[in-house]
């Protein structure tokens, strides 16, 4: 277990990179600390991937440093810097047992054989494949295959950090939040450093502790998942966390004060002095209410998802989404909008610019 | 209500046709010929199981057979390891791929007759490049027109030379098939190049593997055509594999009972191994 420090990354799959677009990975600078669990969430092609294989070591990145517990371990192999990985699709040892599979980094490492049995029936234990030790590998389902990966990764006990690249992705809807619950139980029943890597919101928001959003090889956000949902630092977080995602709408800002569609929208707190730029407003469909007085909008369309009800409403030529949770207008009504101030920002070129409610 | 009809047979009648006409009719020929004698102007008469008792009885066709086996267990024995070497010793991606494997596959593309007088000039002391390498240049004497062992290491080298790119084609393709991850959990996993041969590529190959061991089985076991243009089966008898002597009874002696009964004992010995070892290679996968 070890805390994980970035420093200065950037990474590009070229040999002889030009701009910034040349470069999967920007510039990254990250601390993480010891016995967290931390989720990278992007959109595919973000760099996430990038960024996880250099710090498992199968990259070396063009510049920059890794570094575990203060130690650079930048040009260290994969085993020098005793780590752990679970791929996007389960990777078994087909010829062997599934006690040979979860002995196998134990046995390349000389550990005593005793010590491997004890603690392969242990991870055995934690995983629920006790009755399956003995069964051969190649004939399990895809979930107990990808239990099998985790566990290999897991039967080590001095690993600095297990990584998990989209773990879910080959299993099947009803196992995945099983698989995701048995993870959050065993991070906190070993205590190792968790990093996991996804482009699904729910598989980051339910297992880290704290998660790092990624756009086009930057991170654009840090934070808990509370802190991601309520005060997303760019319009891009604010887009793709939540259901359906934040309202970005066009904005004129003079003198402090921010328009939309001509009528002046109430902040969360005052437009920081000197941004500048494309600006827009944000807010949640959470906070979006219906009122009698508000911004004139038209009822496009009701979707009722079960607990409650996503209003798709037209101010002019923009979208504004709103989640209702008792009544909701007709298709075709016209309504008043209301956006909650404490929950309403301004963002300029995609940044956030308004300082915090008090 | 399922509706039942036996339309689908008519689907099946063509292959069923092409099946008889160029396999079963032919072989029924075979057949006929081996339960009988014939003089020829069409006269046969019945002989029973006479012909086969003769060829499983016979000497000849016992020294036959051993060197029959003996070439396709020598040139499985080289080939198989040789090839997976080559394949993994062959890039993975990048522009030497292609030249790689158009090289691999060349001697594929020589007609065998062609190659086996390519290896027969090749090999001839006075002027050909190897012959006279070995003889004049080693100074070893090596003439497989007078001497048994040179004339084996001619035709497995021959045969080596020609089909151990099938099995280093079918390996390559097995190997790129297995996903990075694989390679990337052994690295982390601390595995040896050996486990990863052992545990992964291995495995990961088998059935490619099953696949070119049959056919090299099948072909070096049928194999006509090199030898007999290289050696023509000598010196001696000491390269006469199966299919160069059963052509020599056939159509050398016209012997058409015995041929065709030696025929059908050859057929059944390449179907059983063939079966046998495929058997064995797959019962793994059913359960």
């Amino acid at each position: 277990m070890a805390k994980i420090t970035l420093e200065k990354l950037r990474h590009s799959y070229m040999s002889a990179p030009q701009g910034p677009d040349d470069f999967a990975l920007k510039q990254i600078d990250v601390d993480w600390n010891d016995g967290g669990a931390y989720a990278l969430l992007g959109p595919s092609g973000c760099g996430k991937s990038t960024l996880l294989n250099i710090i498992s070591g199968l990259l070396i990145p063009s510049e920059g440093q890794v570094k575990f517990d203060g130690r650079d371990v930048t040009t260290l192999t994969p085993d020098q810097r005793n780590i752990a990985q679970v791929f996007q699709f389960p990777v078994i040892y087909d010829t062997m047992t599934v006690r040979q599979n979860l002995a196998f980094p134990l046995k390349n490492r000389g550990v005593d054989d005793h010590v491997i049995a004890s603690r392969v029936g242990e991870i055995a234990e934690m995983l629920e494949v006790t009755d399956m030790l003995d069964r051969r590998a190649s004939g399990l389902s895809p979930d107990n295959k990808q239990k099998i990966s985790m566990g290999r990764g897991l039967v080590r006990d001095d690993v600095n950090v297990v990584m998990f690249d989209e773990p879910l992705t080959v299993i099947d809807p009803h196992l995945k939040w099983k698989l995701r619950s048995k993870l959050k139980e065993l991070h906190q029943r070993v205590k190792a450093t968790m990093i996991y890597v996804t482009h699904d919101q729910t598989e980051a928001l339910t297992f880290a502790d704290q998660v790092v959003v990624m756009q086009e090889g930057e991170v654009v956000q840090i934070g808990t998942p509370v802190e991601l949902f309520e005060r997303p630092a760019h319009t891009f977080v604010g887009h793709f966390i939540g259901s359906p995602g934040m309202n970005v709408l066009p904005a004129e800002v003079s003198e402090g004060s921010a328009r939309f569609q001509g009528q002046q929208i109430a902040l969360e707190g005052a437009i920081n002095k000197g941004a500048s730029g494309r600006f827009e407003i944000g807010v949640r469909p959470e906070f979006v209410t219906i009122g009698d007085t508000g911004i004139p909008a038209k009822v496009r369309k009701v979707a009722d998802v079960g607990r409650h009800l996503v209003v798709e409403a037209m101010v002019g030529d923009h979208k504004v989404a709103a989640i209702l949770n008792d009544s909701a207008p007709s298709q075709g009504d016209t309504v008043h909008l209301n956006f909650t101030p404490a929950h309403t920002r301004v963002y300029a070129d995609g940044w956030i610019a308004t300082g915090a409610a008090s | 209500m399922k509706t039942e009809n036996q339309k689908a047979w008519l689907f099946v009648l063509p292959v069923l046709a092409l099946v008889a006409f160029n396999a079963l009719i032919p072989m029924m020929t075979v057949v006929n010929y081996s339960v009988q004698e014939t003089f020829g102007n069409n006269q046969f008469f019945w002989e029973g199981l006479t012909w086969f008792e003769q060829i499983l009885r016979s000497e000849r066709f016992h020294a036959a057979l051993g060197r029959q086996f003996m070439f396709t267990a020598l040139i499985l024995v080289i080939e198989v390891p040789l090839g997976i070497a080559i394949a993994l010793s062959m890039p993975r991606s990048g522009p030497w791929v292609p030249v790689c494997l158009v090289l691999m596959a060349l001697p594929m593309l020589i007609p065998w007759n062609v190659v086996g007088a390519m290896w027969n000039i090749f090999t001839l002391p006075d002027i050909g490049l190897m012959g006279y390498f070995v003889n004049h240049v080693l100074g070893i004497t090596y003439d497989m027109t007078q001497n048994p062992f040179a004339a084996w290491v001619t035709i497995i080298t021959m045969d080596v030379w020609h089909w151990t790119s099938l099995v280093v084609l079918l390996s390559y393709a097995g190997l790129v098939s297995i996903p990075d991850a694989y390679y990337q959990a052994a690295k982390i996993d601390g595995a040896s190049n050996w486990s990863v041969f052992r545990y992964i590529q291995l495995p990961k190959m088998k059935n490619v593997l099953t696949i070119a061991i049959l056919l090299r089985f099948m072909d070096s076991f049928n194999i006509y055509t090199e030898p007999f243009v290289l050696t023509g089966g000598g010196p001696g008898n000491s390269t006469t594999l199966l299919s160069i002597d059963l052509v020599k009874i056939a159509l050398g002696q016209f012997d058409l009972g015995p041929a065709a009964a030696m025929s059908l004992i050859y057929f059944a010995i390449t179907l059983f191994v063939s079966w046998l070892f495929y058997t064995l290679m797959t019962k793994d996968d059913l359960n």
